[in-house]
């Protein structure tokens, strides 16, 4: 299992893919809010937690089809389910792959996007740690859903269509920590929500995950 | 005999053969006559006038909406468990049906809620978990669209209803902490603490009981034009095959 999840990584790493795309994409998405919306430093204040939430989502959206595709394509994943490690085990080791190589690189650079939007200071902290502790859940989620979809051809859009709505409650969780944090109302009972739908995620996908496998490898 | 027999396509077209009319005449009894009595011989409301009449397409239409998801899991797990085809398709059937009631439910309340609230649409709590059921239907039929093979198809969509309906279920509870509403709570209640006029309170149930026969009207039709498809399908390939 081990040796699996590094190989995920380096792979992500490699491919020179992965990684910087999604913080590039990251940053893009940032960008056109000033442009969407105008340089009014008090809406993009307000805004702010709302939009880096949004957009930290749609970042990670965008290597979820990866991480089955390819190993699906070439067999990787029937010679790894025939392995004795069960198909739990490979789907949560994956997961834990997507979110070392979005997840977290997304967690480092949202406080200097943050800066850009002119989040109010006592936001930062619960904007790292909200995003620390929610994007293991959407990471998870995502493995779900990319399984389900990785037999279908070309289905980057089915998968958003998916996806995008299991991420409601960690979005709404997430997102109202920083907002909470930054009109000094207490942004605790929000991060314990989080806390939970992303226990909740960890333990939990990798079974559904294994369940949608199953069956697109038989 | 156990209820599992009408598993079989056979029975069960045989017995939904016979059932159906029954069903179709009733539900449409019911439903003219629920809609009748609640538009033409219900008292006005003090403060929404004839307005509140829209309460009759609008309360069974939300329901319907609702329950639909919730037959659409109880098939998906008998199908996951038992692998009765006709509970897969019977959940596949019922699909478009929920999606149509949600679709009611949100524009009568659009139309209700201009007069009353002065908004076609408002961020409250309740109007947007409707709105999060509308997508989470959309990607459960896709998904169904989108697989060519047949059992695929099922086990998929049944894996994502089982893991949509937490979803959606947390979803439904998230925007209760997201936001404080407009919409009022529950109109109806067994325990009468809050309630809705016994003048309203009788037609309405009328035209509770019309949709949920209406949706077994439907759910049955499509049901069965699915299982005749296959048949045709299955036919028509035989043939190839032979010729």
């Amino acid at each position: 299992m081990k040796s699996l999840f590094l190989r995920d990584i380096k792979l992500a790493f490699r491919s020179g893919g992965g990684f910087g795309l999604t913080l590039a994409f990251f940053l893009i998405v940032i960008l056109f809010v000033p442009l969407g919306v105008g340089a009014d430093n008090a809406i993009l204040a307000r805004i702010a937690p709302g939009i880096l939430w949004i957009g930290a989502i749609l970042s990670c959206l965008l290597s979820l089809d990866r991480i089955f595709q390819l190993d699906f394509e070439d067999g990787t994943l029937e010679a790894l389910a025939t392995s004795p490690l069960p198909l739990e085990s490979i789907a949560a080791s994956k997961a834990a792959a997507h979110w070392i190589t979005t997840g977290l690189p997304l967690t480092i650079i949202a406080p200097l996007l943050a800066y850009l939007l002119q989040l109010p200071y006592a936001g930062y902290f619960w904007l790292i740690s909200s995003l620390l502790i929610g994007t293991p859940a959407l990471s998870f989620i995502g493995t779900f859903a990319a399984a389900v979809t990785v037999g279908v051809k070309r289905g980057g859009l089915l998968l958003s269509l998916l996806v995008l709505p299991l991420y409601i409650p960690t979005l709404i969780f997430g997102a109202q920590t920083v907002i909470r944090a930054t009109i000094s109302l207490n942004p605790m009972p929000a991060l314990l929500l989080t806390v939970g739908i992303s226990l909740f995620s960890i333990a939990l996908m990798p079974f559904a995950c294994a369940l949608a496998l199953k069956v697109n490898l038989k | 005999m156990s209820l599992w027999e009408y598993a079989n396509p056979v029975k069960f077209m045989a017995l939904s053969g016979r059932v159906l009319p029954v069903l179709t005449i009733m539900s449409a009894v019911l439903l003219v006559a629920g809609l009748i009595w609640g538009f033409f011989f219900t008292p006005d409301d003090y403060k929404q006038g004839s307005t509140v009449k829209i309460i009759f397409l609008h309360v069974p239409a939300a329901m319907m909406a609702i329950n639909a998801w919730v037959m659409m899991l109880v098939a998906s797990l008998i199908w996951l468990i038992r692998r009765h085809h006709v509970s897969a398709l019977a959940a596949k059937a019922a699909a478009p049906i929920g999606i149509t009631m949600t679709l009611i439910a949100i524009a009568t309340g659009a139309i209700w809620g201009k007069p009353t609230w002065g908004t076609y649409w408002e961020w409250d709590p309740r109007l947007t978990a409707f709105m999060i059921l509308l997508v989470f239907y959309l990607g459960y039929i896709a998904l169904w669209e989108a697989i060519e093979d047949k059992d695929t198809a099922a086990d998929l969509t049944s894996i994502l209803c089982m893991v949509g309906s937490v979803f959606a279920l947390l979803s439904r509870y998230a925007v209760n902490f997201w936001s404080q509403g407009l919409h009022q709570g529950a109109s109806l209640s067994l325990d009468k603490e809050q309630h809705v006029d016994n003048a309203f309170y009788f037609p309405l149930l009328v035209c509770i009981g019309a949709f949920i026969l209406l949706f077994f009207t439907l759910v049955l039709l499509r049901t069965r034009t699915e299982i005749r498809l296959r048949r045709a399908v299955a036919l028509a390939n035989r043939r190839n095959s032979h010729g």
